[in-house]
């Protein structure tokens, strides 16, 4: 499936191509990610823990970095394997520039494919998970970079920072 | 006054009475002492180059037994087809290797790579993940048309193309297409017999056994034939003989087809139990039997139909691509072409008819025979393509078939088979009578004022079954024969075991085969029972499809009773001192022609096993006969279906307001049970017709693999009770079987589809949508994208 969207971000455009190039702020942004470890040189390997329709399932993969071209655009690539559940992979082209008010304008278009069980079983959802998927993962780039909004602050009594930032991105 | 046993009475199914209670005894209620599990892991991937399997961490998780690979297959044989075709070249088909676990590469989403055998099933599904599998996907070819093409990716490597065969029989195509070039009218069409997925209600099942004693492998199995498959493993893929090798297939919980072939995962086990020294089972999941069992149908097809000035049928063109799958299922290779090519004459003197077939490999679940396997997809193309025919030259649909109808016979048709009988007409003007036809316009009325729209369908089909005349089928590339067997054994107080070749798995051959014998015998139905289904039991049989049991192994339980009739004969003469000619036999008594004196079954085959009185001198004592029978012709049931659907113009919803089946089965044994079957068949028809697709991605991703996606249908997609109507009046007795029988298990899903679309099509028409033709499905979006033009 093919999908296009955008984000302004209110940071420079080195410092959003900075961001995106940091495999702690990336582990932060993917939804579901446990693990990140890499660079953008080798790539990152990752683990990410999801539910897609009835198809529960860890996902292992490698997401590598291409067509660098600092810090207007970048290609990612990347490949989940999820045992029996089946695999996801896929690629987003994206590309920073800078706005009139000095912030960032980042734009993207994903393709993505599934295979196995979670083909099988959620063919009819996986789409719109997709969908669901990559727009929680910019939107959590666009908060990564820009720092915690004010509500957010007030609600962290039993979990500390992490939950009540998570919590905040699903409500 | 309806009979109320023997032949022609419908008693009750005897079967049921385990079947309603959970009684059954299915493989997977068989358990071996000491059994193993094994879980495959299949490829998720439609097209991947395994690069290395790494099995040594999932090896050492708890539980494990032994994991395999193909790598463990090496030297084993291939899973075999068991029908070779050949080409229009004089070339046979290409035969790729089908590897019981996958060997370099994988070829389709669910073909098996690694097989983990453990204590427990979830410890082999836990070892399962931790396989390390390095598989590198390939481009995937799943249209068949692309994969013809030049350059398209190939699913074996070691052939040209993808082209299994490119197979052309009937009229020579330079005659046929002189008839075409010639022609008043030709109507044309092109449209897909949507792949299916069977869904028997039993997922598969394999238990393997192993007896280091005594050199012995047993195979629990659900399979519609047990001997076929003995002999196919056995014979081609495991090298057992038959002496050291015994196949069970208990109670079956449903076929349709799709558990006749054998199957990679009833090799392993039966393989892996020698292997482990222990039983091995595997139980299909779902989502497995979706991805494992063979599909069917599959053919996207050009049909053309020439007519003269007077609407004459003059000539039949058809090009058809069919989908193998990736491999070559047991009898895929003969489903397009001896299954479907000789039945494309359908119930019409055409005299010229030309039949292509091209069979396509891709990278999808292997395709073979499902209900009906190539006739279904003859008469789908026929069937709408005189419709067709009918609204281009103006004429009744009814009247265009009737006028065309083969009405002498026995009827050589161009397409190589000989019918030996039938009666069109008389189904025809069944299917009207039952139909209420003059009614028709006030109900259209009825449901326009509901604002619905109301079409009116009908159909004619004839099949070949009671398959196969055995020199016959061995010309045509058979690598078996289709005879069957029985044998009778009667016991000494006179009740009877008969042992048939025929396996029931919902048939109700323990209710029908009994009806025959005690018929013959004329003593009670519950002093018969029959065996099946276990190869150390019954003599030799080709098992239960193409409605072939009741007209080819009932036929030789018959003439193994007939050897029994002749030998106690034998001894009630000797019993009553008389001539054996003047010895007559009538409801269980034996009695000298026109005298009072007589001897009952009972004393004869007491007299049998304890010979005392006894012409020891003449004859052997006991009393068991077997008989193989080969039949002489196909049988070649027909009929005329109809039905009046409803088409909501706003959802494009399809509902079947009204079915009638009027089918000629020859001789009708057990009433009931052949009602059952045409519903059942008729309840497929109706799916495959509005609801069932089995649907792949571009990348060979197989998208409707469970039943949320795989539309099934549900009692209330049918019509209510009192408008569905299957009649079996018309009676044309097979000629050349005893019993002339013709089988009723495949007619209603081969009758159905037809009616239901030409119906939907004809309402369409009625509201002013000139729609020709919607592919099946024909869902809601279908029909409504159809309506907008």
């Amino acid at each position: 499936m093919h999908m296009n969207d955008s984000q302004e971000i209110n940071a420079p455009v080195e410092q959003v191509w900075a961001a995106i190039l940091d495999a702690e702020i990336l582990k932060q942004c993917v939804p579901g990610c446990t693990e990140m470890a890499g660079n953008a040189e080798d790539g990152f390997d990752a683990t990410v823990v999801q539910k897609v329709g009835p198809v529960k399932a860890t996902f292992k993969g490698h997401v590598s970095l291409s067509d660098m071209n600092a810090p207007n655009s970048l290609h990612l690539s990347g490949e989940g394997k999820g045992g029996a559940a089946g695999f996801a992979k896929g690629g987003a082209d994206v590309s920073l520039s800078a706005t009139e008010n000095g912030g960032t304008l980042l734009e993207y278009t994903v393709e993505a494919k599934v295979g196995g069980k979670l083909a099988q079983l959620g063919s009819r959802i996986v789409d719109g998970f997709a969908k669901k998927m990559a727009d929680q993962f910019f939107t959590n780039f666009k908060t990564a970079i820009e720092g915690p909004s004010e509500e957010g602050e007030t609600d962290g009594e039993d979990s500390g920072e992490k939950k009540g930032w998570f919590k905040r991105i699903v409500s | 006054m309806p009979k109320d046993h023997g032949i022609g009475a419908s008693p009750k199914r005897r079967e049921d009475v385990r079947f309603l209670t959970g009684a059954g005894n299915y493989t997977d209620d068989i358990n071996v002492q000491g059994q193993a599990y094994v879980h495959f892991l299949r490829s998720d991937v439609a097209h991947g180059k395994i690069n290395n399997i790494d099995t040594a961490a999932a090896a050492a998780m708890p539980g494990v037994v032994r994991i395999f690979t193909g790598a463990d297959f090496e030297g084993v044989g291939g899973i075999p087809c068991g029908w070779q075709v050949t080409d229009k070249h004089g070339e046979p088909m290409k035969e790729p290797a089908h590897p019981v676990l996958a060997q370099g590469k994988a070829r389709h989403v669910g073909d098996p790579i690694a097989a983990v055998v453990a204590d427990s099933l979830e410890e082999a599904r836990n070892a399962a993940e931790a396989i390390e599998l390095d598989i590198e996907e390939l481009p995937a070819v799943v249209d068949m048309k692309a994969a013809l093409e030049g350059g398209a990716t190939k699913v074996h490597d070691d052939l040209d193309d993808n082209l299994c065969y490119d197979w052309q029989f009937g009229s020579p195509a330079d005659e046929t297409d002189a008839v075409f070039a010639n022609a008043a009218h030709v109507t044309t069409l092109e449209l897909i017999n949507n792949r299916l997925v069977a869904n028997p209600m039993e997922p598969r099942v394999a238990v393997g056994d192993y007896s280091r004693a005594n050199d012995e492998s047993k195979l629990y199995t659900t399979s519609q034939n047990p001997h076929v498959i003995r002999l196919l493993m056995g014979a081609f893929v495991l090298g057992i003989p038959e002496h050291k090798l015994t196949v069970i297939a208990p109670d079956v919980g449903g076929g349709f087809g799709t558990k006749i072939f054998h199957y990679a995962e009833e090799a392993f086990c039966t393989f892996a139990a020698k292997a482990c020294n222990r039983p091995v089972k595997w139980t299909s999941t779902r989502s497995e039997a979706f991805m494992s069992d063979a599909h069917g149908r599959d053919h996207v097809s050009k049909i053309e139909l020439a007519l003269d000035a007077d609407n004459n049928f003059i000539g039949l063109r058809t090009d058809t691509y069919a989908n193998m799958g990736a491999y070559l299922s047991t009898f895929a290779s003969s489903v397009p072409t001896w299954l479907h090519g000789t039945l494309m004459a359908g119930n019409y003197k055409t005299p010229n008819v030309t039949v292509n077939v091209k069979a396509v490999f891709t990278n999808t679940v292997p395709v073979d025979a499902y209900r009906g396997a190539g006739r279904p997809e003859a008469t789908y193309q026929l069937e709408r393509v005189i419709d067709k025919a009918a609204r281009e030259v103006g004429v009744d649909p009814i009247a265009l078939r009737r006028q065309n109808f083969i009405t002498q016979f026995p009827y050589a048709t161009p397409v190589a088979v000989e019918y030996d009988t039938g009666d069109y007409e008389a189904t025809m003007a069944k299917m009207e009578e039952l139909m209420d036809l003059p009614g028709f316009a006030a109900r259209r009325a009825a449901s326009e004022a509901n604002g619905k729209l109301r079409g009116f369908g009908v159909n004619c089909f004839i099949e070949a079954c009671g398959i196969a005349p055995s020199n016959l089928v061995g010309q045509l590339g058979a690598r078996a024969g289709l005879y069957d067997a029985a044998t009778v054994r009667v016991n000494a107080t006179g009740s009877i075991s008969v042992m048939v070749g025929a396996h029931s798995h919902g048939q109700g051959h323990e209710t029908v085969f009994p009806q025959v014998v005690a018929e013959m015998l004329g003593i009670d139905e519950s002093m018969v029972d029959i065996v099946h289904g276990d190869t150390s039991k019954i003599p030799f049989g080709m098992g239960t499809y193409g409605s072939r049991s009741l007209a080819v192994c009932g036929s030789a339980m018959v003439r193994a009773t007939e050897k029994i009739i002749n030998k106690a004969k034998k001894i009630a003469a000797h019993l009553l001192e008389a001539s054996e000619g003047d010895i007559e036999l009538k409801d269980g008594q034996f009695s000298i022609a026109g005298t009072d004196k007589s001897v009952a079954w009972g004393d004869v085959t007491l007299a049998a096993y304890v010979p005392h009185n006894y012409p020891l001198e003449d004859i052997e004592p006991g009393l068991e006969e077997t008989a193989f029978y080969d039949p002489a012709n196909f049988t070649y049931p027909a009929g005329a279906y109809a039905c009046e659907v409803e088409v909501d113009p706003d959802t494009g919803k399809v509902t079947v307001e009204k079915f009638v089946s009027a089918d000629d089965f020859g001789n009708v044994v057990n009433p009931m049970i052949v009602e059952g079957q045409v519903h059942g068949g008729i309840a497929q028809g109706i799916g495959q017709a509005l609801l069932e697709n089995c649907a792949y991605d571009e990348n060979g991703q197989l998208l409707s693999a469970s039943y949320m996606d795989y539309a099934m249908p549900r009692a209330d997609d049918l019509p209510h009770m009192e408008n569905y109507t299957v009649d079996h009046s018309c009676q044309t007795p097979c000629t050349h079987n005893p019993l002339g029988v013709k089988g009723c298990g495949e007619a209603g899903a081969i009758g159905s589809p037809p009616t239901i679309v030409n119906a939907v099509i004809d309402a369409l028409q009625s509201g002013g949508h000139n729609v020709e033709h919607i592919d099946m499905p024909v869902s809601p979006s279908r029909v409504w994208e159809a309506m907008q033009g």
